[in-house]
């Protein structure tokens, strides 16, 4: 059964359902069973709050250092630079976010204009 | 940045940012809460976080859509599926695995198991965000719900927010805040889709640097612990020694990595604070 399998209209949003929602909120599903276990101020909550910032904190690294789309194309140097760059501006003027992001695109878009 | 709800302004200065709830404080705050329960309040802390949208994540977030409206016209998938995916899986990085495997070819089972696979990440994040969401009386149906609206944005941004809130007005104001995103992102492939907008190359290569430099600042920010900092460290140094290795489960095991350095380091700030 593949996504061209069936022409009635419906079989496309079973198919997102079946391979989409369903393989995706399982895992939510489990994450609430797990969460409503682990008690507030227990060393188990500090651990599962560990790996799941350490998780988005892959999600950045991966989308800083293996994008798709556009960014793919440029250099892997140019978006460590921006986001450092955007990130010492967080830490050093204030922690705004929106300075750091603006920070970091001017460095970003000025290195894909020169290259 | 506080920002005041739409309505029950008054409930709010007394109970919504007169204390913070910091980890050493007990499950309760420390006021005597009134347990105003009414529909009322609840209406108005859910229009609290459904005014979110107009936040710079929320912004941030529907540019990381637009792109991915352009990617679904690309692989022939229309314009219903496409925001009805977004709507029922509520995960882009799901998504863009889906979309790979219906233009791959792949079997039912065979992109169940691909999205499975990107998707468990949101297991740990789901565990670690109900203990801040849910309050005292919170039914666990509620939070089975709500849990579907659980993205990396919308975990940063209620990470973030949650302490600004009255513990058991919190599942109100994420449900505003979640079902907003969710429904507004929605519309937004559809609309992108429609008008099928086109943007020079480097105009989405900005864009999609955006995401990834507002987790980094507002996960930073959000942190009420040193332990938050040190998982952000070792996940940002780990995950490309990890995608070396073993990229399929690159994102998963630098999550346990970077949690068990970080339980390492609590234990031994703990043992020379002792």
């Amino acid at each position: 059964m593949t996504w061209h399998s069936l022409t009635d209209w419906w079989w496309p949003y079973l198919f997102i359902l079946l391979a989409g929602w369903l393989p995706t909120d399982i895992w939510r599903y489990l994450g609430v069973l797990i969460g409503g276990k682990v008690r507030e101020d227990s060393d188990a909550l500090i651990a599962v709050r560990a790996v799941a910032t350490a998780l988005v904190a892959g999600v950045i690294a991966q989308l800083i250092l293996y994008p798709s789309g556009s960014l793919a194309e440029s250099s892997i140097f140019l978006r460590i630079g921006a986001a450092a760059v955007g990130f010492l501006a967080y830490l050093r003027l204030g922690r705004h976010v929106i300075v750091s992001v603006i920070a970091a695109e001017i460095v970003l878009i000025t290195g894909l204009y020169f290259s | 940045m506080k920002r005041p709800p739409l309505g029950g302004l008054f409930l709010a200065g007394m109970t919504g940012s007169g204390y913070r709830l910091d980890m050493a404080d007990s499950e309760f705050s420390p006021l005597p809460e009134q347990e105003d329960d009414s529909l009322r309040t609840r209406l108005s802390w859910f229009l609290s976080g459904a005014s979110m949208i107009f936040s710079i994540p929320a912004f941030i977030l529907m540019t990381a859509h637009v792109g991915f409206a352009g990617f679904a016209s690309e692989n022939g998938v229309s314009l219903l599926q496409a925001s009805f995916m977004v709507a029922a899986i509520w995960a882009l990085p799901a998504n863009i695995v889906l979309i790979g495997a219906i233009s791959g070819g792949y079997s039912l089972l065979g992109a169940a198991i691909a999205v499975a696979l990107s998707s468990i990440r949101l297991m740990p994040m789901v565990a670690a965000f109900i203990p801040e969401m849910r309050g005292p009386k919170t039914r666990r149906i509620t939070l089975l719900f709500l849990s579907h609206f659980i993205a990396v944005t919308a975990w940063v941004m209620g990470m973030e927010r949650f302490q600004h809130i009255p513990r058991h007005m919190r599942t109100s104001y994420f449900a505003g805040l979640g079902m907003t995103l969710t429904a507004t992102n929605s519309l937004v492939v559809a609309l992108v889709y429609f008008l099928s907008t086109d943007f020079p190359p480097i105009v989405f290569a900005a864009l999609f640097f955006l995401t990834p430099m507002y987790f980094l600042t507002s996960l930073w920010g959000s942190a009420r612990d040193r332990s938050i900092h040190v998982a952000m460290v070792s996940g940002l140094v780990l995950f490309p020694l990890i995608h070396h290795l073993a990229p399929a489960y690159d994102l998963l095991l630098t999550g346990f990595a970077g949690g068990a350095a970080t339980m390492a380091y609590v234990r031994w700030a703990r043992a020379r604070a002792s």
